[in-house]
């Protein structure tokens, strides 16, 4: 027995001490003087990680001193790594995410206050609704750099053939108008689709929030003394009521695509099955690889409420880490990737909306073909998402809204009951968190 | 009668057993086809099997846009090597846990089981600091470790089962005539345990090859990084991909997995006829 047991051991010890000797390096620091910076990317299509990587590759050629480190990161698992990253004081110098994920590392300590770090040029060109989204308490944690409004993409033969008007930014549907023309886009014969529109609702709440803005829906109100609490106004009630009205009364919405994550109804779009999706700007580019020779299609601006064509966003950011000790060499870094050209180029690989005020009046940006121009003309539009810095947001929209609401889209519950769920049980939620 | 009964039930179980095969595979022949077909059949409606014309783009963009065989490389580096220690650790162990069942053993063997019950999330921010200590972040070296750690438990759980299943009598009679304890244990229990060594090492590999959190926190540098992290550049926000390159990127990720176990296999079977002769 024993000649095992002090193998084991003595293998153990063994492997410990080689593995302990076999370091893998960490980066981020002074070598000669030379200030290394990593910067983690979530760019994920081939145009816009070229674009990044060019631009890293452009920065490091112009600046010998401060050299860039491109780090691929995913959308997928961003928030869990950032927060292992921050927790164990190895975080990337420069920091790409999406504006709703910063608040808990803002709150946290982890993003450096950006205030004294970004030149006047890069405040001035980004509006101030947009840097609304990155500002939590006092301070800014990320610089908003690119957004995208959701938007409607039609077949534009079954429109055409319909002969309902085609709205445009400057005269949208109204939310009543649109589902009135989702129900002459349903059915058969010329003209018809199987369904007006599919709601690809697999996450529900941020499309109901964001497109809420339109019709004055808030839906979290701060009182005076800074506590957010959840009340449901009549403008809150528009969006979930056309949908839930497409689906169960007018059955102009396909049920089906409830469930649905966007790309899933490409084939209904593209087959002729769905006259219109609701989708993010971005997801033209799926159209573009995906759609078979010959289909037409149109990008549509969302319909309008009482607040005309405002609609949630959370935007792409950039930040710092609090732990870097390079913020100023790392905010010189941004500012560069987030001058107008560059940020048009950024735009274009993601197909995406910039920012940038310069950057959104680029040419390039209000072609009318893939349907630049509409979404330009949406941006000025674009909020803070409802949500963006209510702490606790994250579990309400798990544990109560999220189920909430698919089960209201499906008819399984009725409005008072999603009222009480989204109110009561939110406001619980939220309670915990403002303690 | 009884030949026709037996006949007809053993028709249902096959039958039952290609119904279950097909199940099974289901979710890789679709990812196949996918792999092979062109953006514009992969927005169809309507979805065929068998690609109308079939490309190879879908690779050719994957291997332009993130360094697969690099990635290959790392995991198999790190799932081999993992799969090889853990195995080595755990033999002489789950040998003293199955022959000397003390107290001690026991609430071993409950450790064990426990430890399995711990979350991903729950472990990552001690490890990441351990492992920073030593220097051991973004190494090959430090995720092997990891691995090794992670597998541990369960390779011993099951190599202990394979050990109480080789009888103790074998080993008595080859004491009996003469054999020393280390010549017992390499001639008489170790080729018994062979298979269950297989099996304990397959299990190894392939939780280090498909794993994907801890390669995530731990390697920072593209050229460190595993497959299935790799597989996640991909993915955009909400749920879009680049679905054609991601099916071809997971069509070749899951080969070595594959292969491996097709040949580990039969050695794991014709290890078990060996196991039954001999007892």
């Amino acid at each position: 027995m024993r000649p095992p047991v002090r193998t084991a051991a003595a293998a153990a010890t063994a492997l410990a001490l080689l593995l302990t000797g076999c370091s893998g390096g960490g980066g981020g620091t002074d070598t000669n003087g030379k200030i290394e910076l990593r910067f983690q990317s979530l760019a994920w299509q081939k145009e816009s990680v070229d674009a990044n990587k060019q631009l890293v590759k452009e920065w490091n050629a112009t600046h010998p001193d401060i050299q860039v480190e491109y780090v691929q990161g995913s959308w997928d698992s961003v928030h869990d790594q950032l927060l292992t990253s921050f927790e164990g004081d190895e975080a990337p110098d420069v920091i790409h995410d999406a504006s709703d994920d910063l608040a808990d590392f803002a709150y946290g300590g982890y993003l450096a206050d950006l205030r004294a770090l970004l030149p006047d040029r890069l405040t001035a060109d980004i509006p101030e609704q947009s840097w609304r989204t990155t500002t939590f308490g006092d301070g800014v944690y990320g610089v908003p750099f690119l957004q995208e409004p959701r938007v409607l993409i039609a077949n534009t033969k079954i429109l055409k053939a319909s002969g309902v008007r085609i709205p445009t930014p400057a005269n949208p549907w109204s939310w009543d108008e649109f589902r009135q023309v989702t129900k002459e886009l349903t059915g058969k014969g010329k003209g018809k689709a199987t369904y007006g529109i599919a709601w690809p609702l697999k996450e529900p709440v941020s499309v109901t929030l964001n497109l809420g803005l339109s019709s004055g829906g808030q839906l979290f109100h701060r009182g005076a003394d800074g506590k957010v609490t959840i009340r449901l106004d009549e403008g809150d009630q528009v969006v979930p009521g056309t949908i839930r009205d497409q689906v169960d009364t007018d059955h102009s919405a396909a049920r089906t695509a409830l469930g649905m994550g966007g790309s899933d109804t490409l084939p209904g779009l593209f087959g002729g099955r769905y006259a219109m999706v609701p989708l993010g700007f971005s997801y033209r580019q799926q159209v573009v690889e995906q759609a078979p020779e010959g289909f037409e299609w149109k990008v549509l601006p969302a319909p309008a409420g009482s607040d005309g064509l405002a609609q949630g966003v959370s935007p792409q950011t950039l930040s710092v880490a609090e732990s870097s000790p390079h913020k100023k060499a790392a905010a010189q870094f941004i500012d560069f990737l987030l001058r107008p050209p560059n940020m048009v180029r950024l735009a274009e690989g993601d197909w995406m909306l910039p920012t940038g005020t310069a950057a959104l009046a680029d040419p390039a940006l209000h072609t009318t073909e893939n349907g630049w121009a509409t979404g330009a003309a949406l941006a000025k539009g674009l909020r803070s998402a409802p949500a963006q810095s209510v702490r606790g947001y994250p579990e309400w929209k798990d544990k109560v809204a999220t189920p909430a609401l698919q089960e209201y889209y499906s008819g399984a519950i009725g409005r008072d009951e999603l009222n009480r769920r989204l109110v009561d049980d939110g406001n619980r939620v939220l309670a915990r968190y403002q303690r | 009668m009884s030949l026709r009964t037996s006949r007809s039930a053993r028709t249902g179980q096959y039958v039952a057993l290609l119904g279950y095969l097909v199940f099974l595979a289901f979710p890789f022949l679709w990812l196949i086809s996918t792999a092979f077909k062109p953006a514009r059949e992969l927005g169809s409606l309507h979805p065929t099997w068998i690609p109308e014309h079939p490309t190879l783009d879908n690779f050719r963009q994957a291997f332009d846009e993130q360094p697969l065989l690099q990635a290959a490389a790392n995991s198999l580096v790190a799932a081999l090597s993992a799969a090889l220690i853990a195995v080595v650790i755990a033999t002489p162990m789950a040998y003293v846990m199955a022959r000397h069942r003390t107290r001690l053993s026991a609430a071993a063997t409950g450790w064990v089981v426990v430890s399995q019950a711990f979350p991903f999330v729950l472990l990552i921010i001690p490890l990441f600091l351990i492992l920073k200590n030593l220097h051991l972040i973004n190494s090959l070296w430090g995720l092997i470790m990891v691995y090794v750690v992670w597998a541990l438990p369960f390779a011993l759980w099951m190599l202990v089962g394979y050990v109480r299943a080789v009888p103790p009598e074998l080993e008595e009679a080859a004491s009996v005539d003469g054999a020393s304890r280390l010549r017992t244990l390499v001639s008489v229990t170790i080729p018994l345990l062979a298979p269950g060594i297989v099996a304990t090492a397959l299990f190894a590999f392939i939780t280090a090859w498909n794993e994907f959190f801890f390669a995530l926190v731990l390697l920072k540098t593209p050229e460190k990084q595993t497959l299935p992290v790799v597989l996640t550049h991909f993915l955009g926000a909400e749920g879009a991909a680049e679905l054609g390159p991601l099916a071809a990127a997971a069509f070749l990720a899951t080969l070595p997995s594959l292969v491996l176990f097709a040949v580990i296999q039969r050695r794991i079977t014709g290890g078990m006829l060996a196991g039954a002769v001999k007892s």
